[in-house]
């Protein structure tokens, strides 16, 4: 839902992140090399990849950080390069390390952001207020940041990121470092503000089960954007659900599933296997048309990792280890030519 | 080109499992981030500095800690070398060692104060608050404006504390002097604030910052005739005292204090003479201006530096 804002001219919803072939280049080393895709207004939107892949470096030229070697890129209708203050004022950030200052209260680091975005005064307090009670933190808003827990911090760089009511929001790795639980919480909280803020949001992750959460997902491989899609759709690309079978008979079972559905079943960890189109359909049929007993029954969707496997061939992990090599590398050679 | 602002507020957390309740549109608009750049950026000098502020008056150990150094200095050094350089400085003379070294120990607070705020920046690069600072939608040199200010007040109110000790160093609690005293200081606390954040924002690690102190603070401090007269000295050390630019604000402080206190000919000779290049003695005037003059140098350094910073 795009608001009336200032009453100038309407026009078609424009969308909040537009890239065409955007490139960074660092020394012999192409960190991002020509990547295009669009973020629509109030789409929640994932850059997924292995470390290494890209994502920061993306993620920093959107922010007006780093300037790319090419391509273009618009956020919020603005050019990152060559209108960098008008695309500040638009986005919110949410980085990866921890960007508060410890010995000021939350409010005074919140007040502190307020008055660098020029938010107006009169309004300052209740939007302090009204970002503080989203994250759960108004309660603690008189507390040293330093007194605060990781995933305390995390929220409050939220709340901070939103105060200014940006456009969109850029949330680069915003669980990493956390534990499991913690980034339960902070997935919460990121979930509610979809709902009521309505807001676009870019973020990037190395988790597969947070870019679940995301509308659409570009998945990043060595500097390039392999594929984009929703979830559902990459998940569902990979194709068939894996069905698992406990039976007293697995032979017999084998054997009637070729019979009954044509399926080819295998014996894999200790279970009848077979890959299928949809597991909950199929399992329905399978209760009321195999003559064997089964004791058990699994099914296991395609997740991300299976997505990541089938479009670059090889899993996140692996990816990781062959990109650190590349990254190190690459660092070595800069630092020795510095010299 | 249009901005359309997604003018939505943040609503208070609804319970879980209740019905939302439709939002009200009127209530608190989105903010808009908007108005002149001159005011954004005022607006932004303010909250730095008002910032530092806020970090000098939480840590007052720093404020007691910070007065340890020159009380050592004015009190155990300058009585200890009383008794060599009593030759000079007879008995009835009116003052003590202590009093031609307690405009020196002024400056040295100032100088301290002013370098370890100024420095604060590279612990904020390491803890990250310098990149909220960078990324926000407001010019560099407002950063640097602000963070100077918020520095050179520090600093500021850290050496009006040393005035207090006047009365155990002879020297008389004149308001014309407080105030001279008090304005030098301000103009020294501006001029070591932006040399320290022109130093701070290509310093990568907060180790460098002992190399500043080594390399840099302690040369200026002891140049800077803070702690001997800068006349009748070796070639080479009056030249290095001249091209140090605390020196021309310790020698108007000086001045200032021996122009209140009551002694013999042949001791203000010695102890309140002047700054001098060759035969040329320097105004109080020029003094001042060398100072505001590098102050301002530093300045446009530092605002230039910084605006590289990533």
């Amino acid at each position: 839902m795009v608001g009336a804002g200032d009453g100038g001219v309407a026009t078609e919803a424009p969308s909040a992140i537009d890239v065409h072939e955007l490139a960074r280049r660092f020394g012999d080393l192409d960190a991002v090399r020509g990547v295009s895709f669009e973020v629509r207004a109030g789409e929640t939107f994932g850059f997924l990849g292995p470390n290494g892949a890209g994502k920061s470096t993306t993620i920093s030229m959107l922010c007006t950080l780093l300037a790319p070697t090419s391509g273009r890129a618009l956020v919020a209708g603005f050019d990152v390069a060559a209108q960098r203050a008008e695309v500040r004022k638009r986005i919110g950030l949410v980085f990866q390390d921890t960007t508060l200052d410890d010995y000021l209260t939350a409010t005074e680091n919140l007040r502190f952001h307020a008055e660098l975005y020029g938010v107006p005064r009169a309004q300052a307090a209740e939007r302090l207020r009204a970002v503080l009670e989203m994250v759960g933190l108004w309660g603690r808003r008189d507390s040293l940041v330093r007194t605060f827990s990781g995933g305390m911090k995390r929220r409050l760089e939220i709340a901070r990121g939103l105060l200014h009511s940006p456009r969109v929001l850029f949330l680069d790795e915003p669980t990493v470092g956390l534990d499991p639980q913690t980034r339960a919480h902070i997935w919460s909280y990121i979930n509610d503000l979809r709902r009521r803020e309505s807001i676009t949001m870019f973020l990037t992750t190395h988790y597969m089960d947070e870019a679940e959460h995301c509308d659409r997902i570009a998945i990043i491989d060595e500097g390039r954007i392999v594929v984009i899609d929703t979830p559902e759709a990459l998940k569902a690309s990979v194709g068939r659900d894996r069905v698992q079978l406990q039976t007293a008979d697995p032979r017999a079972a084998i054997e009637a599933l070729e019979r009954h559905f044509g399926l080819e079943a295998t014996m894999s960890e200790g279970a009848v296997t077979v890959y299928v189109a949809s597991g909950e359909q199929f399992v329905p049929r399978l209760f009321a048309e195999l003559d064997v007993a089964i004791s058990a029954v699994s099914i296991a969707r395609p997740t991300l990792d299976d997505v990541f496997m089938n479009y670059t061939g090889r899993t996140i992990r692996d990816a990781e280890a062959s990109s650190s090599e590349r990254m190190a590398g690459s660092m070595w050679m800069r630092a020795a030519r510095r010299r | 080109m249009t901005d359309q602002r997604q003018s939505v507020p943040v609503g208070t957390p609804a319970a879980p499992g209740q019905v939302r309740p439709e939002r009200p549109r009127a209530a608190p608009a989105a903010v808009r981030v908007a108005g002149g750049r001159w005011r954004d950026d005022l607006r932004a000098v303010e909250v730095v500095w008002k910032r530092e502020l806020i970090r000098f008056s939480r840590n007052r150990l720093r404020i007691v800690t910070s007065l340890v150094q020159p009380v050592l200095f004015l009190f155990v050094l300058g009585t200890g070398l009383s008794s060599l350089v009593a030759k000079g400085l007879p008995a009835g003379s009116g003052v003590s060692f202590r009093t031609f070294m307690f405009p020196g120990v002024v400056a040295m607070t100032v100088l301290f104060t002013a370098i370890f705020s100024s420095v604060s920046i590279v612990w904020d690069r390491e803890f990250g608050f310098l990149r909220e600072m960078l990324v926000a939608p407001v010019r560099r040199g407002a950063l640097v404006a602000g963070k100077c200010a918020g520095g050179a007040t520090v600093a500021t109110i850290q050496a009006l504390i040393m005035l207090v000790l006047c009365g155990l160093v002879d020297v008389p609690y004149s308001p014309t002097l407080l105030l001279t005293l008090a304005g030098e200081m301000l103009l020294a606390a501006v001029t070591v604030t932006a040399l320290g954040t022109a130093l701070a924002s290509r310093m990568a690690q907060v180790e460098s910052f002992q190399v500043v102190m080594q390399f840099v603070v302690l040369p200026l401090f002891f140049l800077s005739g803070a702690l001997f007269p800068v006349h009748g000295l070796p070639t080479w050390l009056s030249v290095l005292t001249r091209l140090d630019p605390l020196a021309y604000i310790v020698d108007p402080m000086r001045r200032a204090v021996f122009a209140h206190v009551h002694t013999t000919p042949a001791v203000a000779r010695t102890f309140g003479a002047t700054l001098s290049w060759g035969s040329f003695h320097l105004p109080v005037g020029l003094e001042l201006g060398v100072t505001a003059a590098f102050g301002a140098l530093m300045l446009a350094l530092a605002v230039w530096a910084f605006a590289r910073t990533e």
